[in-house]
């Protein structure tokens, strides 16, 4: 168990049931989202942006906590798969990131006015997405893969005190960004009718999170294992 | 359903630029990194496969040699 192959064995086994969910998720979510709800009484139907921005940012937050805790078994334990689970995390991330930023820029034009303000939100979100391009780069950056995971792990783990920045920045500082729609600990503000395909695109995106990083990883494993018997057997039976 | 006609519902109201855009976006960044694990393997196949197969046919060459 946690061998290479183990993994590779098991997470194709998994890979068409979590596909099927995340796009049964994703498609039930967006349409719902995009038709179903009703429209926002101040917002209009710009608010419709809300089922990517929030599901993105959700996941690009804890894509990060993904990287670190891996990051943080790489060094301690020097695991094989965690090292690989680190490295796959950055682009993942970076792409999540990505489509959080330019959701916020697109929904803020419409109601706030502006595309872009320098306040703690954004910018946090902003130094997210550099913090995942920077583990990206890094790596890149080294010729053996050893010292190259090793400086990735360092970075994601120094980074991460940036997600409970990210978190409580519309508390601790004014901001144009409204506070959290969704909490945990409180009944949501958010009417059902509205709430319900938050949730669905929330958890179809989720999956899709699952699913993108056991594809990541089994195409990085393979490439790492080539020299191995078991990756033979794969080509051979091709 | 929310909109009287399909018009309509491609609009919204004046805000249908922002939606679409985001959801279109969206939609290409994600198939972006889902494509690119799945070409990456195929490529690897592919690549691979020629390598296992030219290995074979050295070895045999150099038994053939051995033989004559």
């Amino acid at each position: 168990m946690g061998s290479p192959r183990w993994y590779y064995q098991i997470s194709g086994q998994w890979l068409p049931w979590i596909a099927i969910v995340t796009v049964s998720l994703l498609v039930v979510g967006s349409i719902w989202g995009l038709a179903i709800a009703p429209m926002d009484f101040r917002q209009g139907n710009s608010y419709r942006i809300i089922y990517i921005h929030v599901p993105s940012v959700f996941v690009a937050m804890s894509g990060y906590m993904v990287m670190a805790i891996a990051a943080a078994i790489t060094l301690i334990w020097k695991m094989k798969l965690a090292e690989v689970v680190m490295k796959c995390c950055a682009p993942i991330g970076a792409g999540m990131t990505f489509i959080a930023l330019l959701s916020g820029s697109l929904w803020g034009k419409p109601t706030w006015g502006t595309y872009w303000v320098w306040d703690a939100r954004l910018t946090s979100v902003l130094i997210l997405f550099f913090l995942y391009l920077g583990v990206i780069a890094l790596y890149e950056a080294f010729e053996d893969n050893i010292s190259a995971s090793k400086a990735c792990a360092i970075l994601s783990l120094v980074g991460s005190v940036n997600i409970p920045i990210i978190h409580w920045s519309v508390e601790w500082w004014n901001s144009l960004h409204q506070p959290a729609t969704l909490k945990l600990t409180e009944e949501s503000t958010m009417h059902p009718d509205m709430l319900y395909p938050l949730l669905i695109m929330i958890a179809g995106l989720y999956c899709l999170f699952a699913l993108l990083l056991l594809l990541h990883t089994r195409s990085e494993i393979l490439v790492r294992e080539r020299g191995t018997k078991w990756v033979k057997e794969l080509i051979a039976a091709k | 359903m929310q909109f009287d006609s399909f018009s309509d519902f491609l609009t919204m109201g004046g805000h249908g630029v922002y939606v679409w855009t985001v959801y279109g976006i969206a939609l290409l960044v994600l198939s972006a990194l889902v494509i690119t694990p799945l070409r990456r393997d195929r490529r690897f196949f592919v690549e691979q496969s020629m390598l296992l197969r030219r290995d074979r046919t050295v070895d045999r060459k150099t038994t053939d040699i051995d033989s004559e």
